[in-house]
């Protein structure tokens, strides 16, 4: 859920949080899995610094299903990849905010302790399965690697587990098929190879970054109902990275819209897609194709490009681009905050409560 | 046959446990026979092997016996009451018994200094090339230094204070030998370590170690088979070279290098001396160039069905 935002910290978002005030955590009624706090990741180039993450919040509770949404470079993957520390340091670096999940920390962790979440309580799928997978490694031995380097078993054990998963994941003849190496495979078969090796060890969380991308349509289908499905079976929490609204309406639970490394909008799936309140999801939902529409209606897009995340932003990041913004807009960034109860808008003139301006 | 065959028919068939290390050596056999370029290199190969290993027995006569009675002559088939295979050299040693016994400096020297300089290069390019900055700097400095001297000058150089002998040979052309590895598997790795692969095995929790010789180490086999095949033949030729120079193995330890190094200069007049080293030395070079192909063929998971 995302929390209000006290105006006191909106000047800590603007800049770096080194000073972000901790939020009262006690009043929530589940305790979240995963809870995120002001987490701002910046990349150290030779141009200058790169505020690829400004400060975003959310969180995510046991089996609920989080979508981030948002265009290429506005921060989704940094986001998550931060979250397992997986940002490639030098140049990118976490400055500020806390990780927590179930209670400890993730930012604070050694090295080993961080290693037994990854791909055990946490794991996480890539978005090309054609270049995620070792192309000299037999699909079973990877499996059976992921398994065995964070649960006690034999390797037999291992092995048997790893063709398990993979009928789970339904591939045929899967206790053939764990010998087969990766170009043996088609794209959608390694997508849920990969897949598979994600849920080997029972995780608490499934990060998936783009994961139907690369894939064709009625094999981006497919996949998106087996992890439905094994979501259900297994009570598991995912975070899923997309652009496409039309995935994630049929997957998520709750939406988070990022632009230019801010969270801009945060609702239930069917509230953000009935009632969008910032400019900026308007713009991406209204961007849609639709099939009811006339036939050679143009599509609509949004003006502009993102901006330039290179160097400290003035003001609401979406207001060069936004048919609404006025003069606050463009002197200073409106925190995410709720208008309705679990419905948070970053925006000055939000669609929903008229504005706070 | 086609790659993307996600769908085998022969499913059945086929055992559900890995393939056990009998099956998979008669893979390799049939693989091997298939390629008659290979299967000739092998058999050249273990000529060569059986005899640096059995020397002693294979040898008709003594290689280091002087006759100088018996000095230059000339082979068997070319004169009837010769009882010298191949003839014999200016000290009127047998030279098919010193071609057998050579082949065991030039295997030793050529395997044993590969392995030498292929551990060293495979585990500086590794390093530098995942880790980068500063290491890669520090070993890439050391690599500049490596390569601007000579080769064959700095051999000099350490033979000349340390003395000569195999074992010293084998050393020296192992210490300097490592630059191609380390150079060809750095940059390797650091176009292999921004695959997906490697971070999705770092999501997975692996550790760094496990990452380099797990997960990247298998795909830079190949070159490094490659290079690897080069430098045994080449080693050959600098054992055979340094020896010419006089600072290789002794005088009187029979390798092809000194054999042709004693024999040119009477090249005009007894040809016997210089050709069957000479042979021997390209034979083997060629062999080992061609095995080294074909397994790089075959160490290819990727071309598996198709080789």
């Amino acid at each position: 859920m995302i929390q209000a935002v006290p105006p006191a910290s909106m000047e800590a978002m603007e800049t770096s949080v080194s000073n972000f005030a901790p939020l009262e955590g006690g009043l929530q009624p589940e305790p979240a899995l995963l809870e995120v706090r002001d987490l701002t990741t910046k990349f150290y180039t030779v141009d200058g610094v790169v505020n690829a993450l400004n400060g975003i919040s959310y969180s995510v509770r046991k089996g609920e299903c989080l979508a981030i949404v948002g265009e290429s470079g506005s921060g989704k993957t940094v986001g998550v990849l931060s979250i397992l520390r997986l940002i490639q340091s030098p140049p990118g670096k976490i400055v500020g905010g806390s990780i927590s999940f179930k209670g400890t920390d993730l930012l604070k962790l050694d090295d080993n302790a961080l290693r037994d979440i990854r791909g055990g309580a946490i794991s996480v799928i890539f978005q090309d399965p054609m270049t995620s997978l070792n192309p000299v490694m037999r699909v079973g031995a990877q499996i059976t690697e992921n398994i065995m380097a964070h649960e006690a078993l034999t390797r037999r054990q291992a092995r048997d587990k790893a063709i398990e998963m993979l009928s789970r994941v339904g591939i045929p003849t899967p206790a053939k098929r764990v010998d087969d190496y990766p170009h043996q495979f088609s794209g959608g078969m390694r997508q849920r190879v990969m897949i598979a090796m994600a849920l080997s060890c029972s995780p608490q969380l499934i990060i998936a970054d783009e994961p139907t991308t690369a894939l064709d349509v009625t094999i981006q289908a497919q996949i998106v109902e087996l992890v439905k499905k094994l979501q259900s079976e297994l009570g598991t929490a995912v975070i899923w990275i997309s652009h496409d609204l039309g995935v994630v309406a049929r997957l998520a639970d709750r939406v988070a819209v990022m632009y230019a490394g801010h969270i801009v909008e945060s609702a239930p799936v069917d509230e953000l897609y009935a009632r969008p309140a910032h400019p900026y999801t308007i713009g991406l939902l209204n961007s849609l194709p639709r099939l009811d529409a006339k036939v050679k209606t143009k599509l609509q897009a949004i003006g502009g490009l993102p901006p330039n995340l290179l160097g400290e932003l003035r003001g609401c990041p979406f207001a060069p681009r936004c048919a609404f913004a006025t003069d606050i807009c463009r002197a200073q960034n409106p925190a995410l905050l709720e208008v309705t109860p679990s419905h948070g808008v970053a925006c000055w003139h939000d669609r929903l409560t008229g504005g706070r301006a | 046959m086609s790659l993307l065959d996600t769908e085998p028919k022969d499913v059945a068939a086929l055992p559900a446990v890995p393939a056990t290390l009998r099956t998979k050596r008669r893979q390799l056999l049939s693989r091997l026979l298939k390629s008659k370029a290979a299967t000739i290199s092998v058999i050249i190969l273990l000529i060569v092997v059986v005899a640096a290993i059995a020397a002693p027995w294979l040898s008709p006569h003594d290689p280091f016996a002087n006759k100088l009675i018996q000095r230059l002559k000339p082979p068997m088939f070319s004169n009837s009451s010769g009882i010298y295979l191949l003839g014999t050299d200016s000290l009127g040693r047998d030279i098919f018994s010193r071609i057998i016994y050579g082949a065991r400096v030039s295997l030793t020297v050529g395997v044993s200094a590969v392995a030498i300089s292929g551990v060293i290069g495979v585990l500086i390019g590794l390093l530098s090339g995942y880790f980068g900055g500063k290491v890669d700097d520090v070993f890439m400095r050391i690599c500049d230094v490596q390569l601007s001297f000579p080769t064959i000058l700095l051999a000099l150089t350490i033979m000349a204070v340390l003395g000569s002998g195999l074992d010293k040979l084998i050393l020296v052309l192992g210490l300097t030998g490592w630059v191609p590895y380390g150079r060809i598997v750095r940059s390797q790795v650091m176009s292999i370590k921004n695959d997906e692969f490697v971070l999705a095995a770092r999501a997975a929790g692996e550790r760094q170690w496990r990452i380099l010789f797990q997960q990247i180490l298998p795909n830079i086999w190949s070159p490094v088979i490659v290079i690897g095949s080069f430098t045994i033949a080449s080693n050959i030729v600098s054992e055979a070279s340094l020896s010419f120079l006089g600072v290789g193995v002794p005088p009187s330890v029979p390798s092809w290098g000194t054999m042709l190094a004693d024999g040119r200069e009477y090249i005009g007049v007894a040809d016997w001396l210089t050709i069957p080293a000479g042979v021997a030395i390209s034979l083997t070079v060629l062999a080992i160039n061609i095995l080294g192909d074909w397994l790089r063929d075959y160490l290819d998971p990727r071309l598996k069905n198709i080789l």
